[in-house]
């Protein structure tokens, strides 16, 4: 019981209470039809950001190495998340499994490319990771507007970089046209797979966090060269952090592309993986709940401020940066401290009057 | 701690934006109401506004004449599919029962999806790509489909014998101008046009097109066709003079506006030749009357998008005219009369006379061959 109540414990099973909360609420305001439907449509890519918050947080958090291409392996889970469901519309007829292989599928691509990627960008560090993952999600981007990928009427699949495979035979499809992207997708995605989702992508973290793993990951963080000394394999470490990093950002892209009739390679941008690194700084480095709420608050955000009309992005901005300011004022930070320091010792007090 | 902050803005920001848009009154219902969504922001913004602001006028027009009224209402997309859902939902709630669609091609194929779904009726001004309707029966088009463009344009040439060898310059990650691009080189192979450079850029290279433009020099074109929009194009043109080389330009509607750009040199772009359905400078009285209003008002010439969008509010009031719906009927019942006016009737607007539209949805109407002379726009033949 003691070991249960250990203050981590307590904080990851906040995380697990605050998802599922947030889900039963949101399932009640459907069922009892008090929810606009632009929040109804809102709930898909909410769950989709947390979970690419959280994938992002375990690289930037723990492993703690900046990365400015989070959205390459969005763009990777999405497009073969889709090709695999557009490819297997026919096989597989429940469109939850349908979903289910396709982020799985998404996940397993975006790992390999994690692999293909990482093997260069880990043997750097600081800054200079920084930029060569912001580079490789340009090459990703560019990659996928410049792939065509076509399947014949007998399944056989043809794949043409620039201009479309030449031995494509009449009556085949297009899965992938280049700049054009794909079209034509059925919407698949749902709020309860987001759900399980990111309940998932929770549970793969926090255990890897408290792992052997997850230790050696961030004695990696905390002092690279201790933590080489005591004999810990960093290159394995760091591989594993941001291979898993990208396999979970992986299936969050295939959910997402699912949930949309067009998706194109250029969604997923440099803006795109800003944006989510914003949600992870915002809601701390390393810190999984904070994560969870900046992205699905910063989804809503400036949906909610369409009052506004023209002047909405210029609001969103102002309260990005007066969030920004107030996550980081000491004198709201000693204020909460205060109160935690309070709640702490009456705590004490009760337990001693149980005594 | 940040965490306990966060939660605490997080929770109110809720609370305040689920009480702003909750407790909407019932009241009768006294106009048509009239969705869309565009790039009101971003750098699309320029063909989000001409359609908001054009849509505007036709309606003010419209209920002016006290017969059936309307009333408008635009979100922004951001040219962004995401947004643009959201956008659409959030027009659901204010209660829309027509739908003008996305102004982009991108974000359209993504609302129709949703307003197919929902049974909406979608007349979009300015989406040009097939997808947006094909495989459903909600998407109306005012402009032509990108496919349409091309083999046009392709025609157009062979017909006029414009040009014997012909570059393409193409933006490849744009979805319209690969779209364009397609279909003029199945219908050039198909006329025997001989096709002798095709070179292409992207986002980010948009700014020097000498490798390209040396390719179709090299390559002796006497024609070089440009499907894009006007900013790259008037970057392509004026390089070229620069380089000595004055091939026949020819551009697609996109490349309407180009005259508009702040500081251009218009001595450059003199003999551009573009097939357009709309024409700013026609002496039609309706297009002078629907440029001088747009002009007072909003203080530049406006576009074929701007045409368009005045149009499809027309074509819709129209229909419902014709159809003697009432204010009260809902979106599904909306759409059966809608669908049924448009595949029968014929319209009268800016960008042609008698546009008849399929059951796909895809608009007839003629294009226009425009060639730029003395700063303007001037109908070829």
């Amino acid at each position: 019981m003691k070991k249960l109540l250990r203050k981590d414990n307590i904080k990851n099973l906040s995380s697990y209470i605050l998802v599922i909360v947030a889900f039963v609420v949101c399932q009640i305001l459907i069922g009892a039809k008090a929810m606009p439907s632009m929040y109804q449509s809102l709930l898909i890519p909410v769950c989709v950001y947390i979970v690419m918050a959280l994938s992002l947080n375990l690289t930037v958090g723990i492993l703690g190495e900046l990365s400015l291409g989070h959205a390459g392996f969005m763009s990777v889970g999405a497009f073969t998340g889709v090709a695999i469901a557009l490819a297997l519309k026919e096989v597989i007829t429940a469109t939850w499994l349908l979903l289910a292989v396709a982020m799985v599928c998404g996940a397993i691509m975006a790992a390999i490319f994690g692999v293909i990627i990482g093997i260069p960008v880990l043997r750097l560090k600081g800054d200079y990771l920084a930029i060569v993952t912001l580079a490789f999600g340009e090459i990703i981007k560019s990659l996928f507007t410049n792939l065509y990928m076509g399947i014949d009427p007998e399944g056989g699949f043809h794949i043409g970089l620039i201009t479309k495979p030449e031995d494509l035979v009449e009556g085949s499809k297009m899965l992938i046209n280049g700049s054009i992207g794909i079209s034509g997708v059925q919407k698949i995605s749902t709020f309860t797979a987001g759900f399980i989702l990111i309940i998932i992508s929770l549970i793969i973290i926090f255990n890897t966090v408290k792992s052997r793993t997850g230790r050696a990951i961030m004695a990696i963080r905390d002092n690279r060269i201790a933590a080489e000394c005591v004999g810990i394999n960093i290159t394995k470490y760091k591989m594993t952090a941001f291979v898993l990093s990208a396999a979970i950002a992986g299936a969050a892209g295939a959910l997402y592309s699912l949930n949309y009739s067009t998706i194109s390679a250029t969604k997923f941008d440099f803006n795109t993986s800003i944006l989510i690194l914003v949600f992870v700084v915002l809601g701390g480095q390393g810190n999984m709940i904070g994560s969870i709420i900046a992205a699905a608050v910063l989804t809503i955000l400036p949906e909610a401020l369409r009052q506004f009309a023209d002047y909405r992005m210029l609001v969103y901005a102002i309260v990005l940066i007066l969030i920004m300011l107030a996550t980081n004022n000491p004198t709201l930070k000693m204020f909460f401290d205060k109160i935690k320091k309070a709640i702490r010792f009456k705590k004490k007090e009760e337990a001693k009057e149980d005594m | 701690m940040k965490k306990i902050l966060a939660l605490i803005i997080a929770v109110v920001m809720m609370v305040a934006c689920f009480t702003a848009c909750g407790g909407q009154a019932e009241t009768e219902a006294t106009a048509f109401k009239i969705g869309g969504t565009g790039p009101l922001t971003g750098p699309a913004a320029i063909y989000g506004n001409a359609v908001k602001n054009a849509a505007e006028i036709a309606v003010e027009e419209i209920n002016a004449k006290g017969g059936i009224q309307l009333e408008l209402k635009y979100e922004d997309d951001a040219h962004d599919a995401e947004k643009a859902v959201s956008a659409y939902n959030s027009l659901k709630d204010w209660g829309m029962q027509i739908f003008l669609g996305s102004v982009t091609s991108k974000p359209c194929e993504a609302t129709v999806a949703e307003a197919a779904n929902d049974n909406y009726f979608l007349l979009t001004p300015s989406a040009s790509s097939t997808a947006v309707i094909k495989d459903n029966d909600v998407g109306f088009q005012m402009c032509f489909t990108d496919p349409n463009q091309g083999s046009a344009s392709a025609q157009y040439i062979s017909d006029k014998g414009l040009g014997k060898k012909i570059a393409v310059i193409y933006k490849s990650d744009d979805v319209y101008s690969t779209g364009v691009l397609e279909t003029f080189k199945a219908k050039a192979a198909e006329l025997k046009l001989q096709i002798v450079s095709e070179t292409a850029f992207a986002d980010g290279t948009d700014t020097d097109f000498t490798a390209q433009l040396k390719d179709a020099q090299d390559k002796g074109a006497d024609l070089v066709f440009l499907p894009m929009y006007y900013t790259p194009a008037y970057l392509i043109i004026s390089q070229a003079n620069q380089m000595g080389y004055a091939p026949t330009w020819f551009g697609v509607d996109g490349m309407d506006g180009v005259l508009t750009i702040e500081g251009a040199d218009t001595s450059l772009v003199e003999g551009v030749m573009l097939l357009t359905p709309f024409n700013a400078d026609s002496t039609d009285e309706k297009t002078a009357a629907f440029v001088k209003k747009y002009q007072e008002k909003f203080g530049e010439v406006p576009n074929q998008f701007a045409a368009d969008a005045y149009d499809c509010v027309y074509a819709i009031a129209q229909a419902l005219e014709n159809a003697k719906a009432t204010y009260d009927m809902d979106n599904v019942k909306l759409l059966e009369v809608l669908k049924e006016q448009f595949t029968s009737m014929k319209f009268d607007g800016l960008t042609g006379d008698g546009m008849t539209w399929d059951t796909d949805g895809a608009v007839t109407k003629s294009p226009k061959g425009m060639i730029i002379k003395d700063a303007a726009y001037v109908g070829l033949d």
